[in-house]
């Protein structure tokens, strides 16, 4: 039982152009940065935006394929839809939008209203029936949507952007009961998201897209540890250099090599944390073997450590203690040397 | 709180302005004859005109419904070629002067005309000179009203409404019924009063088309027009209960015109 889905299409400045299978069992996240087509290919899954060409398999039966021209509008596909702002019907009450996928698939109006009202005590709003969305908080909307969407017992759950309509204060705990609601649907569950930290709260699974393509899938650990984009590194918070490998060290495009124990030969991603750089304001004499000059361009206070983004032959971000900024009289477009240890690198293929 | 003082040269003209509104409403109730207005208003003639005049604008408001909110679901949702020109055409009467518009409905709909002549040989309809006549010219003019109200209601309504209820099952009618309509309810609601205030005022294209036969075709504005000739007082006191009607219209309507929230 599994979704696949492979989708090509061209929608304004957006190039689309990917493939996801999806298995029951787990939930998968889709992430990336804002214009990547995650909410597009989300659509084009619910069969709500036309591709070029490319193909929608949920369980063996075709929903969508270009090549035959088959096509289940998105009414008759088995699936439930969290939209980003929940788009709740105003005009209905709580119990109502809850019931709506179950009268528009055909249940008496009296197993609808039951159905809806046991859904809305899962959730946790069974007070609230009588209610109007706009009554509702936002965590309290979010609940009333994916009980919407769940009620209709649908195979494939699509979720966009599910929290991101919150303030900070509500999130962690409609998250946790989300979480809570994904592991019980038996089911295939996809979640649209931009935010890393929901990512991998949330899914066994990721799948990074960028500018329509994916880059790089695998489980919250092999995503964070071995990152493969520099959109990824910037999630993560870590360094990340492509180049050519060899025998020690990592040649970049443009001249410049940086000593890594690891490296071997072949096309390689080579990953230094900030906090193992370190910076001087002179050139310092010692062990390490990767040494440069460069200029603070960037100083940027994160909770109890100071990230300094340095330009240089290679542009690389350090992570030092308010102190020992201080102690070094750093300000930004001020010199700098910084170093770090060649076993300090991580390398793996690219 | 410090006020900016108005300029003179604003004030004046916009006092006459309003003036020019004002004046002749209070003529209307200054010199209406209060005390005939029951005997007026209860003259069969009367209540046969506002009989007929109530049934004709709301059957012409009925079928601007019908055939109206159909029209502006396609003028807002579908692409077509020609589709700005044939906007063009149905939005024409609100700007045609009715008679005008009379004249054309009897080249089409006349006994001799266009169409009528086809309707009457094969189906023996006759529609000028009628009552269906007179919903006919009332539906003419007042329709545009409604459609473009519509259109506009669909076009501002957020549409991910729409599609959120297809990805919950719904089929196309049930997503109209259940979403469409009453997401654009205010607009519905709106479109339909200013429909139906326009068919109750319909003058010029009624008695084009329809002629002006006391309970067949004689409209309220007709009567008041022709009592103007033989019996003034009652023809002010029905003037009166049509501005009373406005009235009520133009309360009806506050939010949307008025803006008061």
């Amino acid at each position: 039982m599994s979704l696949e889905a492979s989708i090509r299409l061209a929608l304004g400045p957006l190039d689309l152009d990917m493939e996801l299978t999806i298995d029951e069992g787990e939930v998968v996240a889709l992430l990336g940065p804002n214009g990547a087509g995650k909410t597009t290919l989300l659509r084009a899954v619910a069969g709500l935006v036309p591709f070029n060409s490319g193909h929608v398999r949920l369980d063996g039966k075709v929903l969508e394929d270009t090549a035959t021209g088959q096509y289940v509008p998105t009414e008759r596909r088995p699936i439930g839809f969290v939209f980003q702002d929940y788009l709740l019907f105003p005009h209905l009450s709580v119990v109502d939008n809850v019931a709506f996928g179950l009268r528009s698939r055909g249940t008496s109006r009296g197993a609808a209203a039951q159905k809806a009202v046991d859904w809305l005590g899962r959730v946790g709003l069974e007070d609230y029936a009588r209610a109007k969305p706009a009554e509702l908080s936002g965590g309290q909307r979010q609940r009333v949507a994916l009980a919407r969407a769940l009620a209709p017992d649908p195979r494939l759950l699509l979720l966009d952007e599910p929290l991101s309509a919150l303030d900070v204060s509500t999130r962690a705990e409609v998250r946790r009961d989300l979480k809570r609601h994904l592991a019980s649907f038996q089911g295939i569950r996809l979640v649209v998201t931009h935010d890393p930290l929901e990512a991998v709260a949330l899914a066994d699974r990721l799948i990074v897209m960028e500018n329509g393509r994916l880059v790089q899938t695998g489980t919250p650990a092999e995503v964070t540890e071995h990152p493969r984009s520099q959109y990824v590194a910037d999630l993560v918070g870590v360094n990340l250099i492509r180049g050519e490998a060899d025998h020690g060290t990592v040649r970049i495009p443009g001249g410049a090599a940086v000593a890594a124990a690891g490296a071997e030969s072949g096309e390689v991603f080579a990953m230094i944390h900030p906090r193992a750089v370190a910076i001087y304001r002179m050139r310092p004499e010692g062990s390490p073997r990767n040494v440069w000059s460069g200029r603070a361009s960037n100083i940027e206070l994160l909770g109890n450590r100071v990230r300094v983004r340095i330009d240089g032959e290679v542009p690389l971000v350090a992570e030092v203690t308010p102190a020992a900024l201080k102690e070094l009289d750093l300000v930004e477009g001020g010199e700098v040397w910084l170093s770090f240890k060649a076993t300090d690198v991580g390398v793996y293929p690219a | 709180m410090r006020r900016e003082r108005v300029p003179i040269v604003v004030v004046v003209p916009a006092a006459i302005g309003a003036a020019f509104f004002i004046l002749p409403l209070v003529g209307l109730v200054v010199r209406s004859p209060w005390r005939d207005a029951v005997t007026a208003l209860t003259a069969p003639d009367t209540i046969e005109a506002l009989k007929l005049s109530l049934v004709a604008s709301l059957s012409a408001t009925a079928l601007g419904l019908i055939l109206g909110v159909p029209l502006a679901w396609v003028y807002a949702r579908v692409e077509f070629p020609g589709r700005d020109l044939l906007r063009a055409l149905t939005t024409l009467p609100m700007v045609l002067p009715p008679v005008v518009g009379g004249i054309a409905l009897l080249l089409a709909f006349g006994r001799r005309g266009l169409f009528g002549s086809w309707l009457d040989s094969t189906f023996g309809i006759t529609l000028p000179f009628t009552t269906a006549g007179v919903v006919m010219a009332e539906t003419f003019v007042a329709m545009p009203f409604l459609i473009l109200t519509v259109e506009a209601g669909l076009r501002s309504m957020d549409r991910r409404y729409e599609e959120a209820a297809r990805a919950l099952g719904a089929s196309r009618w049930r997503v109209f019924t259940r979403v469409t309509l009453p997401l654009i309810g205010p607009s519905l609601f709106a479109g339909a009063v200013l429909c139906w205030a326009r068919a109750l005022g319909e003058f010029g294209a009624t008695i084009t088309f329809a002629g002006n036969f006391p309970g067949v075709t004689q409209t309220m504005p007709l009567a008041v027009y022709l009592l103007l000739e033989t019996n003034q007082e009652a023809s002010f006191i029905l003037s009166l209960v049509l501005l009373l009607i406005s009235l009520l219209v133009l309360v009806g309507l506050r939010h949307r015109w008025l803006g008061s929230a």
